[in-house]
């Protein structure tokens, strides 16, 4: 097991998000975190990332833990991509791809061959090659987020954990950018999690499903045995049909309406 | 801050030679406008002194009232001046960084107010006279209250000081040491007059005992800055993507607040307040670097030394036979200067 959280405890001053959790990420699989706004997955996410310190539990890497190894060895494991992250205004993919490169540089030796093929690497893999001196504001969204994503792949970490990846895109740079992560998975062996809003692509994406409500694991598996009538309605309070995606054989949820909350059903 | 011009990266082929080799040229330019400000600011004054003679002075000095002006009034003052202007710039160029925040100076770190006060109080608590004394003193407040604003940003927050909280503890830290201040002057002649004097900012005057006080503080802190470029290139993506990417924010932040209130502190207690240089300058650089603290930086010490040498000059040659403070032409001449520059190119979101 690659990433595991132990007993892990979270939140962010006194207020507990997620208390008591264990979740462990197997080598070689894209694992996606579903679960209604405030559920506590990017919390989760953030916390297997080191980017938020467990006021309890551990977080572990490779066995060991992750806080206590130097963040600059973690960095060359483990790559995360936030939430909507922004950069100063100028900046052109090239530069901010070659940001990825920060942990394997020091002060005196800023940029070597191998960080030049790192770059390319990552450009040309999320087809921004030709995009290179382009400044990032000048972009659409659906390439901003491939030159996060790319910035991410040039850091060249086995892990990546990736917060909404898809979020503000239209669907068809949603699948572009699903896309890219399946090839990550099955070209290049990487292993990747990611939190996602759209159930219907995590269930075409994913290996490895987890669902979460109040900061609790509800259900975890393979999509086909997470993505149950039963489990939408635990999860999301949503009444919904779950019927075989035509394309891929994957479930296909199509939601019916919103339930009372668990108090108030029976 | 040479070393970073090692630094620099090619990008896509083909266009990697152009984009380095554009950088150097710039830096070039940079150091080839200091010189003329350099040279400007030696012969340029009350007594004009012929470069013939700055030559004359410099190699084979005979006691000619020429070889006193330069050696012993224009050559520190021009040393200080290029010292303070160095240190401006580049502090401003790492606030404005730290805090992501384009109106950022050194002066929210309440390196200024700090100084002030403290020299104040030396003054009329313990009776310092000599610009020496004022100086340690100046400095000793700056690293005080720069280390007061660090420790009440830090209080509360988890993990480090953010930018907010550093700039609202600036803030109030400075408002309480001005009250302080005022409050001494209003009571003391002798210490309004070197107060008035002082925060109008000046390098006339400084001799090369200045030089070598302030020397060391400089050179530290512009080390720290040089350490802190690519650490500042990661923060500026974020916190949370600076520590995905192995930076601690924490250390990072700790370093670049040290070097600011080195440089901020070195120079307010030589110059007295001149903080709207540290403002300026690196709205100036910035569209030659792009948002590379690597280039931006020396850029920035760079600018900053020739804008302050040259503003020096042009307060020595209108007000003749007297002289008008570095610090009133730098506000005069830099506030236009400024506004025009905004409105032309809209300020960069950091």
């Amino acid at each position: 097991m690659r990433l595991r959280a132990v007993d892990v405890k979270l939140g962010y001053g006194d207020r507990v998000i997620v208390d008591g959790l264990d979740l462990g990420i197997e080598a070689g699989t894209v694992t996606t975190i579903i679960g209604p706004n405030g559920c506590g997955k990017s919390t989760l996410l953030r916390a297997l990332g080191r980017l938020l310190k467990p006021s309890g539990g551990e977080v572990l890497l490779d066995g060991k833990r992750i806080d206590r190894m130097p963040t600059r060895e973690v960095a060359k494991i483990l790559g995360v991509l936030p939430q909507a992250p922004t950069a100063p205004e100028g900046l052109t993919v090239a530069d901010l791809v070659a940001r990825g490169r920060h942990p394997h540089q020091t002060w005196y030796r800023q940029w070597s061959s191998g960080d030049e093929s790192a770059v390319n690497e990552a450009l040309s893999m999320t087809g921004l090659l030709d995009l290179g001196e382009r400044p990032l504001d000048e972009l659409s969204g659906g390439q901003r987020q491939r030159a996060w994503i790319s910035m991410a792949l040039a850091q060249g970490t086995d892990l990546l954990l990736l917060d909404e990846p898809t979020t503000f895109l239209d669907l068809a740079h949603q699948i572009e950018v699903l896309e890219l992560v399946r090839r990550l998975h099955s070209e290049l062996g990487r292993t990747v999690v990611m939190v996602l809003h759209d159930l219907n692509l995590a269930a075409r994406y994913t290996d490895h499903l987890v669902a979460m409500r109040g900061g609790e694991v509800v259900a975890a598996g393979p999509p086909g045995d997470v993505l149950t009538e039963g489990l939408l309605a635990e999860v999301f309070d949503l009444a919904a049909k779950v019927i075989e995606d035509p394309v891929t054989g994957t479930p296909l949820v199509v939601p019916v309406g919103p339930l009372p909350p668990p108090a108030r059903r029976d | 801050m040479s070393a970073s011009a090692a630094t620099a990266r090619p990008r896509a082929p083909g266009r990697a030679g152009t984009v380095h080799s554009r950088r150097l040229l710039v830096l070039a330019g940079l150091f080839a406008i200091l010189a003329v400000a350099v040279m400007l600011s030696v012969m340029v004054g009350a007594k004009p002194v012929p470069p013939g003679d700055v030559w004359h002075a410099l190699t084979a000095q005979t006691g000619t009232e020429n070889d006193i002006v330069v050696r012993s009034l224009r050559i520190p003052r021009t040393a200080v001046g290029v010292m303070a202007g160095v240190a401006l710039g580049v502090a401003g160029a790492l606030m404005q960084g730290h805090t992501r925040n384009p109106l950022a100076d050194p002066g929210l770190l309440g390196v200024t107010q700090g100084a002030a006060f403290a020299m104040v109080f030396g003054i009329m608590a313990l009776g310092v006279t000599s610009l020496y004394g004022y100086i340690w003193f100046g400095m000793a407040g700056a690293l005080v209250a720069s280390a007061g604003v660090f420790a009440l940003g830090m209080a509360g927050g988890r993990g480090g000081p953010t930018p907010v909280t550093l700039a609202l503890a600036g803030t109030a830290v400075s408002a309480f040491l001005y009250a302080l201040t005022s409050a001494l002057v209003l009571m003391d002649q002798r210490a309004m007059d070197v107060f008035r004097f002082w925060q109008a900012g000046s390098i006339a005057g400084r001799d090369g005992e200045v030089v070598w006080q302030v020397l060391p503080f400089v050179a530290v802190g512009l080390l720290l800055a040089l350490f802190n470029a690519p650490g500042l290139n990661a923060l500026s993506l974020g916190e949370d993507v600076a520590r995905a990417l192995g930076q601690n924010i924490t250390l990072t932040r700790s370093v670049g607040v040290a070097a600011i209130t080195l440089l901020g502190g070195a120079s307010v207690a030589a110059c007295g307040s001149l903080s709207f240089l540290g403002l300026m300058v690196p709205h100036l650089t910035r569209p030659l670097s792009g948002p590379d603290h690597r280039w931006l930086l020396p850029y920035s010490g760079l600018a900053g030394a020739a804008a302050l040498l040259l503003a020096d000059v042009v307060g020595r040659v209108v007000a003749r036979p007297g002289e008008l403070e570095v610090g009133v032409v730098l506000a005069l001449l830099g506030a236009p200067f400024f506004v025009a520059l905004v409105r032309r190119r809209k300020p960069v979101r950091l």
